[in-house]
């Protein structure tokens, strides 16, 4: 086997040297009957380019040569060589965890650097160090919010994404949590008056995506005065990183989970990502996972150090403020490097273009469907409603080879068979909007005939 | 820098200091922070022509516009390339040489498996492409799935967890799933005094009171002790198989049937499935339901902390309780995701799982065939078997039992010189190696906890077995060298304690030490 260093002779002065005659006098301690006698049922050994083509095989049997127009909590933007060039480094790549801090200086002096970025970014006062991703991210961020208020209850609104809502009901249950959800006002922000009857005195926070689900940019400032005034959190969730581009962070919020799989990291069909947790600071012992500090060594030169680890799994056990124990930590990594490399104006044209692109998407396709929810400013988001039905419409978008919308009906029924979720990058190309926009339009004409 | 040789001149002549073979101090780079480095006006970036009319983002965001983006870094290309390049020079990895931590399993990371992660169609998969257009990526899961069944000796899985501890909280929510089914979710989880921090904390998320259970004189499970223990108001006992001190639970059946015959249930933790996998099988040996590591077992990088996986393996009995949607296969073949799962516990995550690592891990298992993953097996215990020989004279072993991929020794012998695990271990970086696992498991006092892993051949085994009889030879003659350990390294230890008494989280805008203002810091 191609991966283990030694020779037979090797194995057998081994043995020799552990005084046993074979190896499997090393395994005697597990129960005779329980020891396999007989190979895995797995698939046979492989070479290395036996390998790569049977990957090649199932790459081919996914979409090919598509004009996607799904976002919906994940997002295609360009990531640049340099990422990947770095972070295939192996003292990168094949590190461990930071624990010994003198022969890890490279990855927590980077995670600081993260942790950094994520507070300029949201405009919070502390970030850990990731975690895995923005789902469970906002399910940890709910669990520190009752921590911090003694109160139980979370409010939640119904455009943050329905599968990230499912995971906060996993882990709220077994908490002893009670969830309430909060519906959408006719511009698509959450509905203030209903918002303002959910929260009582028992509500710890109240959680909101902005940009929410539908795309719409949620009016921050004004969820947290009310949040506030009843004695609640407010924690933001946000889904599209590259919002912050352009769009104000949230800083009237006390807990902000970001899901930074926008700076640079693969679709990859839908992990791993990079959740992170930001706060103000007089939140910090209650935050979860870890946290990267900077200190001295004995000769006074700065260096960083993993810290605060006392709130943590491995020194607490079952009193810790949460039971997660590895971080993302490579995938910061990514992220860090693609702020790098975008940096404070990038990040800000990067933002704009992805504006002009998703108002070029509506713009044409408006002209051959209603665009709801207007009235409140969005990002590269909106929901599109087609009298024929999202699900023929991309039936019939797949057959010109463009993956349409993702088709809101079983999430949202009140929504009716004719929602789906667009989204534009800095990636969309027009040719592919004018594209979608045909078949649209095809399909508009159809119907009249039909009638 | 400091040099190997750092003890006061006077003692050097006389005292014992080791010569490490491994390593050699050479001059590495300084580098500041980032923000350090940014000057206004620098880019790195350049985007592609915009081939839609521009915006004007005021017009249309109002007043949610953002106009400021703080302290964002501003740099050139070349500036980025040599800042992380230089900060990638200061960690110790996987490709500089072994890690002996024991109970993290850092082997080897095939390059081929981060070659298939990369081809466009498995990369840039979005996880809401139709299923017809996603075949390729539920065949790579269906085919993990079935390998790691088998593997395991389990009925069914979920890839879904993101780690390791997320698998356990997964798991633990099963356990509960299962027993509320049956009429009673039952109280209390046992976990032993020698199990991982993971097992109690996650215990308790999922609404658990934790049971400690004290280990035997052996450090293994004190029978009689669980027998008194497990009640009808038990839910699990949560058991890692090896223990963490490396040893096969000989009486593993009998643990089982004590837990089933009060209609308690058996969690593995899976962390130590290095040295079971095509030796024997957990779901033979009467686990009900396990978690795995596929940044441990099979191979993923750890990345520096992660991305991690923690794949949940059960029996038949808790398969409807699995997260949704699961894998599962169509009348006509094809593959499709199924959410129709009423008794599922529901999403512990977003979409499926962490998908990059499960094409790593699926080429890993193809790299090995049953044979390689047996040969595996088998170097990963020689490995640990021949470290346990060669140093038991070096190092006081509190356990005598077989050990399997793993050994555990104590500071017993040095700690009389005023030299702790901890400070072995610092002085070990000095040697060319990372630590071993300093003070785990809490069993045992003073534990030096040690896995080599299969990667390692006989040269590295050695040259780590010098290292450690030299050191424990300082520690003998020499211990304020061993205490004031590492001597070579960038920086030396490093003020935990003012660290967290004051918390640095993030820049704030002083270069505090490092290059100082004035000298020629930027690339210009």
């Amino acid at each position: 086997m191609r991966y283990l260093p030694k020779s037979p002779s090797d194995r057998q002065q081994m043995l020799a040297e552990i005084g046993v005659a074979t190896i499997d006098d090393l395994f005697t301690s597990i129960p005779a009957e329980y020891r396999l006698t007989r190979d895995l049922d797995i698939p046979r050994q492989h070479g290395e380019s036996e390998i790569i083509e049977r990957f090649r095989g199932y790459a081919e049997a996914n979409a090919n040569g598509y004009a996607s127009f799904l976002g919906a909590g994940v997002y295609k933007h360009y990531k640049p060589v340099v990422i990947d060039s770095l972070i295939q480094r192996g003292e990168f790549l094949t590190s461990y965890t930071p624990y010994q801090p003198e022969i890890a200086q490279g990855t927590l002096q980077a995670m600081f650097e993260f942790q950094t970025m994520i507070c300029e970014l949201t405009g919070m006062e502390i970030a850990n160090a990731s975690m895995y991703e923005g789902s469970t991210g906002a399910a940890e961020a709910i669990m520190m919010a009752v921590r911090v208020t003694g109160r139980n209850a979370a409010v939640i609104a119904r455009t943050v994404h329905p599968e990230y809502r499912e995971v906060i009901r996993t882990y709220a249950t077994h908490q002893e949590i009670p969830l309430s959800e909060v519906a959408y006002a006719s511009n698509g922000r959450v509905d203030m008056a209903a918002l303002a009857a959910a929260i009582t005195n028992d509500t710890a926070c109240v959680l909101i995506q902005s940009p929410n689900f539908f795309g719409t940019i949620e009016d921050v400032a004004a969820v947290a005065e009310l949040a506030h005034s009843k004695g609640a959190l407010l924690i933001v969730s946000i889904a599209e990183a590259i919002s912050l581009g352009i769009v104000k962070p949230p800083k009237e919020a006390d807990i902000v989970s970001l899901e930074a799989q926008s700076f640079g990291v693969a679709l990859s069909f839908g992990g791993p990502y990079c959740g992170v947790l930001a706060c103000k600071e007089k939140f910090l012992r209650q935050m979860p996972g870890r946290l990267i500090g900077e200190t001295k060594d004995v000769n006074g030169k700065r260096g960083f150090v993993l810290t605060l680890s006392t709130r943590e799994q491995h020194i607490r056990r079952e009193k810790a403020t949460s039971n997660i124990c590895t971080n993302q930590a490579l995938v910061a990594l990514m992220t860090t490097i693609f702020l790098t490399v975008y940096g404070k104006q990038g990040m800000q044209e990067l933002a704009e273009h992805n504006l002009a692109k998703a108002d070029y998407l509506r713009s044409v396709l408006a002209e051959n469907g209603t665009i709801l929810f207007d009235g409140a400013p969005r990002f590269h988001e909106f929901v599109l409603d087609v009298p024929e039905g999202a699900a023929e419409m991309n039936e019939q978008l797949l057959e010109k080879k463009i993956i349409g919308g993702l088709t809101l009906h079983e999430w949202y029924p009140e929504l009716g068979p004719g929602a789906s979720l667009w989204c534009a990058t800095e990636m969309t190309k027009r040719k592919d909007m004018d594209a979608a926009a045909a078949v649209l339009a095809e399909l508009g004409q159809a119907q009249l005939v039909g009638q | 820098m400091s040099t190997m040789t750092a003890v006061p001149e006077v003692e050097a002549a006389t005292k014992f200091v080791g010569t490490p073979k491994k390593v050699s101090t050479h001059v590495n780079q300084n580098e500041g922070l980032i923000f350090e480095k940014s000057s206004p006006g620098k880019k790195a970036y350049r985007l592609a022509e915009l081939d839609v009319p521009a915006i004007d983002a005021k017009k249309l965001l109002g007043p949610a516009l953002r106009t400021d983006l703080g302290a964002m870094p501003e740099l050139s290309e070349i500036e980025i390339i040599r800042h992380f390049t230089r900060l990638s020079t200061w960690n110790y990895a996987i490709d500089l040489g072994m890690y002996p931590l024991g109970s993290c399993t850092m082997k080897y990371n095939g390059r081929v498996n981060e070659a298939v992660s990369r081809l466009e169609g498995i990369a840039e998969a979005h996880p809401y492409q139709p299923q017809a257009l996603a075949q390729g990526c539920l065949q790579i899961m269906k085919t993990l799935e079935d390998a790691l069944i088998e593997i395991t000796g389990m009925d069914a899985i979920t890839l879904q967890p993101a780690a390791g501890a997320h698998g356990e909280f997964t798991g633990i929510l099963m356990v509960r799933a299962y027993h509320e089914s049956r009429g009673n979710a039952r109280r209390k989880i046992i976990v032993p005094d020698s199990a991982h921090g993971t097992n109690p904390a996650t215990a308790a998320v999922v609404g658990y009171e934790v049971a400690n259970l004290k280990s035997n004189a052996q450090g293994m499970v004190d029978l009689a002790e669980l027998e008194r223990m497990v009640d009808e108001d038990t839910a699990a006992l949560m058991l890692t198989n090896p223990s963490t001190i490396g040893v096969f639970e000989s009486d593993i059946h009998k643990i089982a049937d004590i837990l089933h015959a009060k209609g308690a249930l058996l969690y593995m933790d899976g962390a130590n499935m290095n040295a079971l996998v095509g030796k024997t099988r957990p779901g033979d040996f009467g686990v009900d339901v396990m978690h795995l590591n596929l940044h441990k077992t099979f191979s993923t990088p750890h990345g520096g902390g992660g991305p991690g996986s923690g794949p949940v393996a059960c029996k038949a009995i808790l398969e409807p309780f699995l997260p949704k949607p699961i894998v599962v296969t169509e009348d006509d073949g094809s593959l499709a995701l199924s959410f129709d799962r009423p008794q599922s516990v529901g999403r512990v995550r977003i979409f499926y799982g962490n998908f990059g690592m499960f094409v790593r891990a699926l080429a890993y298992i193809l790299a090995n065939g049953p044979d390689g993953l047996r040969q595996t097996t088998e170097d990963a215990v020689l490995n640990a078997n021949y470290l346990r020989a060669k140093l038991k004279n070096a190092f006081e072993l509190p356990f005598q039992q077989p050990s399997l991929h793993e050994v555990v020794f104590s500071d017993k012998l040095q700690a009389k010189n005023g030299v702790k695990t901890g400070d072995m271990g610092k002085r070990l970086i000095d040697y060319g190696f990372h630590a071993y696992t300093v003070s785990f498991p809490l069993v045992v006092s003073g534990a030096m906890m040690i896995e080599p892993t299969e990667s390692e051949s006989r040269e590295e085994l050695d040259l780590l077995v010098d290292a450690l009889k030299q050191i424990a030879r300082e520690a003998a003659e020499n211990p304020e060298l061993v205490r004031t350990a590492p001597h070579s390294t960038r920086l030396q230890r490093l003020d935990e304690t003012a660290a967290a008494r004051k918390p640095v989280l993030r820049w704030r805008g002083q270069a505090e030490t490092g290059l100082e203002v004035g000298t020629p810091a930027k690339e210009w």
